[in-house]
């Protein structure tokens, strides 16, 4: 299989890099690739100029700064498993980079990548909306803030523009009391989720949850926030009860289509069970 | 005694030294000068008539230079071409495409990028067509037709045993079970893909046929058959199969990409290449299985099977292009009464054409073996259950006794040596069986599902006698050619072709074990028809029970040579000599001795007069039986309730092959043969829509298992030699492809069969085993 | 189709192609410096039998552009053996019988010759999730999974001996 012919480029910065999309409407940025190289020699995409940010220095970066953990775009999924303050204090983050394709593919992938290419089956976009992160992004008119409740419009489409770079995820640094887990059911190493639920909770010292955040991957045409789950459990002991209410209330917001990867009600299921494992474990990580 | 590293030895491989380096030479390490690549454009449909091709745009792009179409190769009559079975497969079409991602244009170009680009620029008009999938629709009236050559889409109807004994039996059973059973369609996925370098030297009139063929002499002399009115003749067609990356049986066919690079060549006077990428080979590469199986069984009053019937549907998509003996269009269906001796048995099946690809190759499986161990294995299974008796008992009591062998099956094949009940209890012994039943009934108490399966199964492998054993006409014997050194260092030449079974190490451990020249000393080639001796190839564990035994054969015919040269240098006679490994010396005066290499350097410095000189032999074996090998495999499965999700706690393994040449190569052939066995029973499936489309065209939907998936396996061993072969091995390479699957399913159903489950089709995936759950009412949600 | 003057080393060599853009870092490697070794197994990123070392990380190479590897250091299997001196890694798969048909061998030894460095001291299962990104088809992993450990005792062995 090999990619149509096409332009490329290897800026060294930032503002090159977007001058380059600037004048080429039909660029792609190339990050870690490994999404959009498969589907070139597919020739499922086409761009007529590929803009590699891999010589971009310090694009990739993970520290805790006012009150964030802001990770930069070109980070590698092998960099986020391999990080200690990560496994640490992002557990949720860490279950996820670790599930993501393969070790190998996870050497060049990126989190801005996995994110911004917005395939609804990438592990990222539910874990980030259940952290309640933001992008920032690097357009022509400069920096700006995208929460991630509004980042993904549609399958394979995001609110960042065309001419914008996706350079930094940010996500709210750990409190006492926190705990996540990312639960996804695959077939085999380096596939996508027949269903997979991120969940991040923040639990006070009387067991009462201040804080939830729950989403789902591959359950949808975009990640899907369950809000009504969400709300089941904030403000409440994280008990039993409240569990079954936001794992049943998580199938509820399932949109699962019925294929090779089971029914449309195995798919709802696996929500429920696996948000109810995920906020157990959420649960024992946030008294840990 | 020196050490030659003779039979019983793990001795490293020699293949290895160039593996392990990088330096092995397979298909697209090759490069010609002057090559050229094809590359095909294939059909988006799985049944259309082929409106217009357009190839100007296409023609335009730098580096194409050329294309050819069924309408080019209709002028030589080339279009069509014969299958294994005498069937016929299209080359390219003139008309009408009959499977999805059927070869429609070959595009030649200077180079891989370019004909690629070719490819995406042919433009091909189609007017799709009505299709039919399913092979039971297809047999029936007013069905799709699938083949305008033909009358129907029924291909062939074939029967074996006795039907009206077997009726009366079943009347008067005690206990009888029916199942209905599908061995769903897989494929191969070799990690190396199709591909060859065709080579035309237009002055000679020569071709050279590079290629990944487990059977290199066998293409050579259909080549010459089908091709011989445009010119080519076998004495001019010299056909190399490299090193092959992995066979399995999907590398016994000739596919369409092979020919077109062969008639490209002819056309263009340019070595052509043609490597096949993976979802081509996916999604148009032979298949294995697609059986549709009803299958019966009868006990009596205690508990002993009186007879079974199978009646089964098979599916060979648009052309019957088995790799199949023709005598047996369902291969080797027929050794399904297992290893249970009972003497009343019928078997029927019929053989439907639908739009998807030809084939019906092994999947390492010798002729549709694992179809029949898997439906005997479960139907046994189902039976003890049902009659509540512990599955391993009940196989006991059924099995055939060691001293009943050679045994003859009720379909007639002649078992020819095997001690059942000390495989099982081998296994139940390393599996701890008894503990593991206790520990069942205490989870099943408390609501936990955990299963234990079993499979003993006999394999039939080492085709074959010639008398009922050929492939297009072509007998299946095999051969060894056999030369021995003036400096006592020999090459051996064999017509089977290794794809990592390492052979270049066994067969020099066998010859070495004949002879006493060190297999170090012994170079051992295959798969380049000039040189190595006529056979038919590698494929249905066949290698060893015959070639192997071919190369044992000519090493003492060898010995028989060396013993004349011997008694010349030692003036004796030679009924006065004795052979130890590796030297004859004169009976009662073991000082006056002569090694095989002093006598090697006789044979071409000092023959005895009216000897020839020289040392070597050929021999062209041809079994007088098949070898039966066997086994138990014994398999523990925990299942979540909550998902589905099966998972192989435990896995024992105990495998009697005979006498095993390399003890280490063997146990690694049974590694890979029990991954390929738990690939298919519980992730790898070729589905196909409504419309023909196929899900699993790629290594992302087609589950080829990883090392995490993968179980970590437990092997044990018996040793029952086969008492025809000389040297008492049996082939083995297949054996646990054919023998886990029904161990896993057992155990599966084993899990659930309180619940009121009989019967689960593999593969049993996580949605599947849910669906069931749910059904039974035992799905769980936390 | 921009087309690019890279430079790269190339198991201690440095070699130098004018690639256009497309070319595929494996074909690179294949085709324009013969060093065969590096096989091809999917179109799709999963076998792993491209798997080479860049910049000392294990990727597959059909996934990489050739231009992106302009300046990397690239260790394939040709490049394994020091000095007539297998590599621990490429003596432990033959000792431990870990081929049979040797087309995913390249690939998986780098992967495990990375692994290794990353972690010299693997559990089985740490073994098998480091190589999950690698197909084999022939040995069911279980003679891979050996490999990888004698090589890790001789690594280890080597490491303890002053040099």
């Amino acid at each position: 299989m090999i990619p149509p012919a096409f332009d490329y480029a290897a800026p060294t910065s930032l503002p090159e890099a977007l001058a380059l999309l600037g004048q080429n409407p039909d660029a792609k940025v190339l990050a870690g690739g490994h999404s959009l190289i498969p589907a070139m020699k597919f020739r499922m995409a086409t761009p007529a100029l590929l803009v590699d940010i891999n010589r971009i220095d310090g694009l990739a970066y993970l520290r805790e700064d006012g009150g964030w953990l802001k990770i930069g775009a070109m980070t590698r999924e092998a960099d986020l498993d391999g990080s200690d303050l990560v496994r640490a204090r992002y557990p949720l983050l860490a279950d996820t980079a670790r599930m993501i394709a393969d070790p190998l593919v996870r050497n060049l992938a990126t989190i801005g990548g996995n994110l911004a290419h917005a395939d609804p089956a990438n592990d990222h976009p539910a874990t980030m909306l259940a952290y309640r992160a933001q992008i920032m992004a690097l357009g022509p008119g400069g920096e700006r803030v995208i929460p991630i409740g509004e980042f993904f419009t549609g399958p394979f489409t995001t609110a960042l523009q065309p001419t914008e770079i996706l350079t930094e995820i940010r996500i709210p640094a750990r409190q006492p009391g926190d705990g996540g887990c990312y639960l996804k059911l695959e077939r085999k190493v380096g596939d996508y989720a027949t269903a997979a639920v991120a969940v991040q909770v923040n639990v006070d010292a009387a067991g009462v949850c201040t804080a939830a955040g729950v989403a789902l991957t591959n359950l949808g045409l975009t990640p899907i926030q369950c809000g009504a789950a969400e709300a089941a459990l904030k403000g409440r002991p994280l008990d039993d009860g409240a569990i079954k209410t936001a794992a049943r209330l998580a199938g509820e917001a399932a949109e699962p289509i019925g294929d090779y990867r089971g029914s449309e009600d195995y798919k709802r299921s696996l929500v429920r069970t696996l948000t109810t494992r995920a906020l157990r474990t959420a649960l024992e990580r946030a008294k840990a | 005694m020196p050490d030659v590293n003779g039979l019983g030895h793990s001795m490293r491989r020699k293949e290895d030294p160039r593996f392990i380096r990088g330096q092995g030479n397979y298909i697209d390490d090759l490069k010609l000068p002057g090559m050229l690549w094809l590359d095909i454009v294939r059909s988006p449909y799985a049944h259309a008539r082929i409106k217009n091709i357009d190839t100007s745009k296409a023609a335009k792009i730098p580096g194409v230079l050329g294309f050819v179409t069924g309408r080019d190769l209709e002028k030589y009559n080339l279009h069509w071409m014969p299958t294994l079975m005498s069937d016929q497969q299209m080359v390219l079409p003139t008309d009408t495409v009959k499977y999805q991602s059927q070869e429609v244009v070959g595009v030649i170009a200077a180079d891989r990028y370019a004909a690629a680009d070719g490819v995406a620029a042919v433009e091909v008009d189609y007017e799709p067509l009505p299709v039919v999938v399913d092979p039971h629709q297809a047999l029936q009236p007013g069905a799709v037709k699938v083949r305008d050559d033909k009358d129907s889409n029924r291909i062939w109807h074939w029967e074996v045993g006795d039907p009206a004994a077997t009726a009366q039996a079943f009347a008067q059973a005690a206990t009888v079970v029916k199942e209905k059973i599908y061995i769903p369609r897989i494929h191969v996925a070799s990690i190396e893909t199709c591909g060859c370098v065709a080579d035309w030297d237009a002055a000679n009139k020569h071709l050279t046929l590079y290629m990944t063929t487990q059977a290199p002499h066998a293409i050579r002399t259909v080549l010459a058959l089908v091709a011989g009115h445009v010119g080519l003749s076998e004495e001019n067609i010299r056909v190399v199969s490299p090193d092959i990356g992995g066979g399995f049986g999907g590398k016994v066919p000739v596919y369409p990409g092979y020919v077109i690079a062969v008639a490209a060549s002819v056309l263009l006077g340019k070595p052509i290449k043609w490597i096949e990428d993976r979802s081509e080979n996916l999604a148009a590469d032979s298949f294995a299985r697609d059986y549709h199986i009803t299958a019966e069984l009868a006990a009596d009053k205690d508990g002993r099977i009186t007879a079974m019937r199978m009646d089964t549907v098979a599916d060979h998509g648009y052309s019957d292009a088995q790799a199949a003996p023709s005598k047996f269009p369902a291969g080797l269906f027929h050794i399904a009464t297992g290893s249970y001796d009972f003497q009343t048995a019928y078997l029927a099946v019929d053989a439907a054409y639908t739009n998807k690809p030809p084939g019906g190759v092994a999947y390492r499986c010798s002729f549709r073996v694992t179809e029949a161990v898997h439906a005997i294995e479960r139907m046994v299974d189902i039976l003890a259950h049902e009659r509540g008796e512990d599955p391993a008992a009940f196989r006991m009591k059924n099995f055939i006794k060691p001293e009943q062998f050679p045994y003859k099956s009720a379909f007639g094949w002649e078992y020819d040596s095997g001690d059942y009940h000390k495989a099982l209890r081998l296994a139940m012994d390393m599996i701890g069986y008894e503990d593991l039943r206790r520990e069942q009934a205490e989870k099943r108490a408390r609501g936990e599902l955990m299963g234990i399966g079993l499979s003993s199964f006999t394999e039939i492998v080492g085709a074959g006698p010639s008398k009922h054993f050929d492939i297009l006409g072509i007998k299946m014997f095999d051969s060894c050619e056999l030369r021995v050194h003036p400096t006592g260092k020999a090459i051996a030449r064999f017509g089977t072709k290794s794809q990592g079974q390492g052979h270049e190490t066994t067969y020099a451990q066998i010859i070495a074990e004949e002879l006493g020249i060190p297999a170090e000393h012994i170079k051992v080639e295959e798969g380049d028809t000039d040189t190595a001796p006529y056979g038919l190839g590698t494929y249905a564990s066949r290698s060893t029970p015959t070639a192997g035994a071919a190369g044992a054969l000519a090493a003492r015919k060898v010995r028989d040579k060396a013993r004349k040269i011997a008694a010349h240098l030692l003036e004796a006679a030679e009924e006065d000599l004795v052979w130890e490994r590796g030297k004859f010396h004169v009976k009662g005066a073991p000082g006056r001795s002569k090694t095989i290499q002093d006598i090697a350097l006789a044979a071409y410095t000092n023959h005895p007069q009216g000897l020839e000189a020289g040392l070597e032999a050929v021999h062209y074996y041809d079994p007088p039986n098949l070898t039966y090998p066997f086994g138990s495999y014994i398999c523990v499965v925990d299942i979540d309730r909550g998902t589905g999700q099966v998972q192989v706690r435990r896995f024992v393994a105990v495998d009697d092959c005979g006498v095993r040449i390399n003890p280490m190569i063997v146990e690694g052939q049974i590694h890979g043969g029990l991954t390929q066995g738990f690939a298919p029973a519980l992730m790898e499936e070729m589905q196909y829509d409504e419309n023909g489309n196929l899900y699993g065209g790629t290594f992302m939907d087609y589950m080829v298992p990883t090392a995490v998936e993968s179980p970590k396996w437990e092997v044990g061993e018996t040793v029952t030699p086969s008492p025809h072969h000389p040297f008492g091995a049996k082939g083995v390479g297949e054996s646990p492809t054919v023998g886990a699957p029904p161990a896993i399913a057992n155990a599966v159903v084993d899990a659930l069969w309180h619940l009121g489950v009989r019967h689960v089709d593999i593969p049993l995936t996580a949605p599947k085993i849910w669906e069931l759950l749910k059904r039974h009412g035992a799905a769980l949600e936390e | 189709m921009s087309t690019h003057h890279i430079q790269l080393t190339v198991n201690g060599q440095v070699r130098a192609a004018d690639v256009p853009a497309r070319l595929l870092l494996v074909h690179l490697i294949r085709d324009n410096f013969d060093l065969t070794g590096t096989h091809i197994g999917c179109d799709t990123t999963s076998c792993g039998a491209c798997t080479v070392l860049l910049n000392g990380k294990p990727v597959k190479a059909c996934t990489v552009l050739a231009v992106q590897a302009d300046g990397a250091d690239v260790l394939t299997v040709e490049g394994l053996e020091q000095g007539g001196q297998l590599h621990p890694v490429q003596e432990g798969f033959t000792a431990k019988h870990g081929l049979q048909c040797g087309f995913c061998t390249p690939g998986m030894m780098l992967t495990a010759v990375a692994l290794l460095r990353a972690n010299p001291d693997p559990t089985e299962d740490e073994i098998r999730w480091g190589i999950s990104g690698n197909l084999c088809r022939c040995t069911g992993y279980m003679n891979i999974v050996k490999a990888i450990q004698y090589a890790a005792e001789k690594l280890q062995v080597q490491e303890a001996q002053p040099a």
